[in-house]
């Protein structure tokens, strides 16, 4: 009784709060028809958010991807003082609110930030444009490989690679030929993770872009200016769009999990792990 | 020979030494100055730029008073809702079996995946007085889109896998025959979950509620489309600082997010000396 009881109280909970959102987008953005959802999906302006957006992610998740490896390499396989401190330092991000990781930028690349009157000098833009939304992209999509990585790379320990070196491999071959292999579903899961939120990021790229039509706009600031200007089923139908790489996500999610059930635990417990410097 | 030698190699207790040490902690060392610690500090070096009264004179404003008070309140109520919920939720999906179990607990995860923006139209769409929800919540005269209800429902909305995905691992590391010796020694099915269930479940409770909290606290895409953005009422604090922004008021809104820093902070900490001090006494029992 008491089973069906609560089974019933968390399928409505979730049913409320998020099948009912995640419907509502797409029935908003077919509201008035395929005809519409086309127009407002192919309108130039929507292009050019995607394009855009597709650029800043192509940009930033690989930045993160040489760091989040080289991270996990200097944590996982090596013993030094003030590696909890590093770990801390690197999930920092995650607690920040994502307007104030835009305002950092402005500060320091703004018309009166640090290098304003340097940047104005030479004729260079970084905030209000591309490199601006790169950078906040960047800070806030910062620690989701690093930390998939590190408890992948813990567990599988050191004698794979310490094999290779003894049987003559050169670092570089070993990291090829045996780490990578070894790695490689976690770093999936990892990109995968940090370029959901790339593409997705709403409040720090919305600080330091400038909300320039066709050129500094991505994908989920356009959803926000049709909103704005009470285009309602043009804004769901962008929306959609974003919806779907959620979906995509979550199915990408899925598979990887089923493939390597312990990327789920190590997902689960990172927090514990990190914070509490577990093994 | 050269087998030999290196199966010798191998057979010696000196193992060797892993390369790339210095290369990959430097890299990493710059990389986080760079791009992410100094950065943070021109936050601080920028809100006391102006001096120190100024500062204090921004932060006890009584309209950012009002928007840090909103945003760690309904940030405090709704990281709660999801520890009840999310607690309910993890257990339903470790204990039972039912029709759709892994498509609903991949849903869970929605709220990390879905841009926050698109949570924010959706949700406004779903409370507004014309919504789907906000239709029949309205015949009883409760209005939650463009009110503080509606932030704490959004806020709710970004936590919930925050706990869920705390718990669940806990929950199935948790010991039935624990449970089943308290059920034997003659406890009914509610004390032995209240006795002996819960009080294994709290620090990862707490965790769940810490990061559900920090990450509320910040929340800005999800939340200013429904809140209504009334200044005193249902203006967050996040929100407050891109208006300071707007007006080209730097050393404002960096005060604002020094506050906001500082305090998230004691909180988190707070909470890590709380969740502690309940591990401790559990593994004491």
């Amino acid at each position: 009784m008491s089973r069906i009881l609560l089974i019933a109280v968390a399928l409505l909970f979730l049913g409320l709060f998020l099948a009912m959102p995640l419907l509502a987008v797409f029935a908003q953005a077919f509201s008035k028809g395929l005809a519409v959802y086309a127009a407002a999906i192919s309108d130039p302006m929507a292009l050019a958010a995607v394009q855009l957006t597709l650029w800043v992610a192509a940009i930033a998740v690989p930045l993160n991807l040489v760091f989040g490896v080289a991270a996990s390499w200097a944590i996982a396989k090596f013993e030094f003082r003030g590696k909890s401190t590093l770990i801390t330092l690197i999930d920092l991000p995650f607690a920040v609110s994502p307007v104030i990781a835009g305002l950092v930028f402005i500060l320091i690349f703004g018309t009166h930030g640090w290098f304003g009157g340097y940047l104005r000098a030479h004729h260079m833009r970084v905030v209000f444009a591309v490199p601006g939304i790169v950078l906040a992209t960047v800070f806030v999509s910062f620690p989701f490989i690093a930390r998939e990585l590190i408890p992948v790379m813990q567990t599988q320990g050191n004698d794979d690679e310490e094999t290779a070196l003894s049987l003559g491999a050169t670092g570089w071959q070993t990291f090829w030929r045996v780490t990578l292999p070894n790695i490689r579903w976690g770093l999936l899961y990892g990109v995968l993770l940090c370029n959901a939120r790339a593409m997705g990021e709403f409040g720090a790229v919305s600080v330091v872009s400038g909300h320039i039509r066709g050129l500094t706009n991505t994908l989920p600031l356009h959803v926000e200016i049709l909103y704005n200007e009470y285009n309602y089923t043009a804004a769901f139908a962008v929306a959609s769009l974003l919806a779907l790489l959620a979906l995509l996500t979550l199915a990408g999610k899925s598979v990887l999990e089923w493939r390597q059930p312990e990327l789920r635990r190590v997902a689960g417990t990172r927090q514990d792990r990190t914070r509490r410097g577990h093994p | 020979m050269e087998v030999i030698a290196s199966a010798q190699r191998i057979g010696r207790s000196s193992r060797p030494v892993l390369p790339g040490f210095g290369l990959t902690l430097g890299y990493t060392v710059v990389y986080l100055c760079l791009l992410v610690l100094i950065p943070l500090s021109a936050v601080f070096v920028r809100s006391f730029g102006s001096g120190w009264l100024h500062f204090w004179e921004v932060v006890s404003s009584a309209r950012v008073l009002a928007s840090l008070r909103l945003s760690f309140g309904a940030s405090l109520i709704a990281a709660s809702v999801n520890s009840v919920f999310g607690l309910i939720v993890s257990w339903v999906l470790v204990r039972y079996s039912f029709p759709f179990k892994r498509f609903i607990d991949a849903l869970v995860d929605l709220p990390f995946a879905l841009p926050t923006a698109v949570a924010g139209i959706s949700l406004t769409a779903l409370y507004a007085p014309n919504g789907w929800i906000g239709a029949r919540l309205e015949q009883f005269g409760i209005s939650v889109a463009f009110s503080p209800l509606g932030i704490v429902v959004a806020l709710t909305f970004i936590g919930l896998p925050f706990v869920v995905r705390t718990l669940q691992p806990v929950l199935e590391d948790l010991d039935r025959e624990v449970e089943q010796a308290a059920a034997s020694l003659g406890a009914s099915p509610q004390q032995a979950f209240i006795r002996v269930i819960l009080p294994a479940l709290w620090p990862a409770i707490l965790t769940g509620f810490a990061l559900a909290f920090a990450r509320a606290v910040g929340e800005y895409g999800s939340v200013i489309f429904i809140a209504g953005n009334m200044p005193m009422k249902s203006e967050i604090a996040p929100l407050l600082i891109v208006s300071k922004l707007e007006q080209y008021d730097y050393a404002g809104a960096s005060a604002i997010a020094v506050v906001m820093l500082v305090l998230s902070f004691g909180v988190m900490l707070a909470i890590n000396a709380l969740q502690s001090f309940a591990a401790k006494r559990h593994g004491e029992r």
